[in-house]
């Protein structure tokens, strides 16, 4: 037998290096950027306490005035971030389930199908970001493409900041269409999860293909529905990568701010790190809300079903 | 009655009939929309192998076409001015790094928390997980601050450190599902034998977690080798740039130069593919994982 001694010096050891890392890096920063969120502090000299000031100078609620003090509009950026992750819920999850149903009848070429719409998922999101800026071009693919369809009278700058709205149109686009694919695996997993007797009992009684998906594969989705809705929205929040790459002048373009964009313009350009500190409270509080959210609306939906 | 019963069931089998021979036209549409979108997923990646083997006259006068002149020399231009070669090395390092610690961290505490009876394991085990909603913002400011002042933020461990951490949590969700399948058995017959605790990890756990090693392994791969967000704020070094922050960063020649610039985007792409050509059900299985069990 064991003794409960060594046991507890056993346990600990084995957890040791996981702990060092989880805590070190995940849970203590946790609390140091909320403790960070109250002070104003340029990162080598003295803290100055100043409750919640960094809060207010974000303008979270209403449109700044002026920029003052040049201060990256954060009202904007959580805007966009809220407007694609509205995109991505009607857009983008509907058109992942809807390949997912298709390919979950059992189609010809299935494996195939599904492994190129998966494949964007997997490319480097910098490589995504500047293939879309070349296609985005004023002598780029689009452009040429609607140009030459007629959609188009003149090429469109896309890219120009002074355009703002079509240059998050143009960041958007690839945003949603490289993650597609995600949602579909996702999605073809839980529509192969319903067993096959199940889709031929409801066949045989003369149900159609698409009332199958509706009303046998879908409700057994909840699970893997939930899932994606969340990552869809909080994705959508935490989005960072391709504004970076595809803002023209990178990151300190207000017209596709997001708020990872401007926490990282406070702390690399401007040494601001509480305020970059409340940008991080900000994210945290609004992924943590819109989980918790999502996770209540599928639970009522369970509960009535 | 039972007559009726019967031709009720031969109406119903006619109908099926008729709704599979309205099967096969409806399959040439569906066939005909995943194609749609097949072309949406891959034109653009077509396209710019394309223009990565153009000069710079031809990628305006002939947008579509095959190249008139094959311009390999693009690629000469993106591996020397790019430096992309040396991104890459950084990469490689980066990754095995951060794969190392995370299963070495993962395993073992997914051991102490699944194997080992103690009081607050399921709590421990509830806590470590809660990680994988943690967003990577949350660290950024203080890890950034702590790194300064151990004057590690120029060098490796200030990416494979934060990467490590942030792919903990899936490791010990996976790694977890694997080895409550082994049977406890096999550890009490060990400790009969007279092993201690740590002698069944390495000797009995470990040679049985190979398939949990490889979901972890590609899972933690992906993450981070595509990860931007803290290479690009830490690190300031271009001699440290991993492949996406390089590709970022590309400058001078590269802004006006598509050619260069598409031979850049093309190399950093290539060995993604084959990999996935390669192992492409084994890697969609670790996102399935990865996402379900969460």
């Amino acid at each position: 037998m064991k003794s409960k001694k060594t046991d507890g010096l056993t346990v600990f050891l084995f957890l040791l290096p996981g702990l060092l890392l989880f805590v070190g890096i995940l849970i203590a920063p946790l609390f140091m950027s909320a403790y960070y969120s109250f002070y104003q502090w340029d990162g080598l000299g003295e803290k100055v306490y100043v409750g919640w000031g960094n809060y207010k100078t974000l303008s979270l609620f209403k449109k700044p005035d002026a920029f003052a003090f040049g201060v990256p509009a954060m009202h904007a950026a959580v805007k966009h971030v809220f407007i694609l992750a509205g995109l991505s819920l009607v857009l983008q999850l509907p058109l992942s389930l809807g390949l997912a149903l298709l390919l979950g009848r059992g189609i010809k070429g299935e494996r195939f199908f599904l492994s190129v719409f998966f494949l964007p998922v997997l490319i480097s999101t910098t490589v995504i970001g500047r293939l879309w800026q070349k296609i985005f071009a004023s002598e780029g693919l689009a452009n040429s493409i609607l140009t030459g369809l007629g959609i188009l009278k003149e090429p469109l700058n896309w890219l120009a900041e002074s355009e703002g709205n079509l240059l998050l149109v143009a960041i958007f686009i690839p945003m949603l269409w490289q993650y597609v694919g995600y949602h579909m695996l996702l999605m073809y997993a839980g529509v192969k999860s319903v067993p096959k007797e199940l889709r031929e009992a409801a066949k045989i009684d003369g149900a159609t293909n698409w009332q199958v998906d509706r009303y046998v594969v879908i409700p057994s989705m909840k699970q893997v529905l939930k899932v994606s809705v969340i990552f869809a929205v909080t994705g959508s929040l935490k989005s960072y990568d391709l504004v970076a790459v595809m803002a023209p002048q990178g990151i300190k373009t207000q017209a596709a701010a997001v708020p990872s964009t401007v926490l990282h313009d406070f702390l690399s350009n401007r040494m601001k790190y509480g305020i970059g500190s409340a940008i991080a409270m900000v994210l945290i509080v609004l992924c943590f809300f819109f989980a918790l959210l999502i996770n209540l609306l599928f639970r009522d939906r369970d509960a009535k079903g | 009655m039972q007559r009726g019963d019967i031709m009720a069931k031969s109406k119903n089998l006619s109908d099926y009939q008729v709704s599979q021979s309205n099967g096969k036209v409806a399959n040439v549409i569906i066939w005909i929309l995943l194609s749609i979108w097949t072309l949406v997923n891959l034109y653009p990646l077509y396209w710019m192998v394309l223009f990565s083997l153009k000069n710079d006259t031809e990628v305006y006068s002939n947008k579509f076409g095959l190249p008139k002149e094959w311009a390999w020399k693009n690629y000469q231009t993106a591996m020397r001015v790019g430096n992309i070669g040396r991104n890459y090395l950084n990469s490689i390092i980066v990754a095995f790094a951060t794969i190392l610690i995370t299963l070495v961290a993962a395993s073992m505490a997914t051991y102490a928390l699944t194997r080992i009876r103690w009081r607050g394991a399921g709590l421990m085990h509830k806590i470590f997980l809660l990680g994988i909603t943690i967003p990577v913002q949350s660290s950024i400011v203080p890890v950034f601050v702590v790194l300064n002042k151990l004057k590690l933020r120029e060098s490796y461990f200030a990416m494979i450190l934060p990467y490590s951490a942030f792919a903990l949590a899936m490791g010990i969700l996976i790694c977890a599902g694997f080895m409550t399948e082994i049977p406890k058995e096999l550890d009490e017959a060990a400790y009969i034998d007279g092993c201690g605790r740590a002698r069944v990890f390495f000797k009995v756990i470990v040679p049985l977690m190979k398939p949990a090693v490889a979901t972890v392994s590609i899972y933690t791969f992906m993450q981070c080798w595509n990860e931007l967000i803290f290479a690009t704020i830490f690190i300031d070094k271009s001699y440290l740039f991993t492949i996406p922050v390089g590709i970022q960063q590309l400058v001078g020649t590269f802004t006006t130069s598509w050619g260069s610039v598409g031979a850049a985007l093309t190399i950093a792409t290539v060995p993604t593919v084959i990999a996935y050509i390669l192992l492409s059900r084994r890697i969609q299985e670790s996102f399935i994982a990865g996402a379900i069990k969460g």
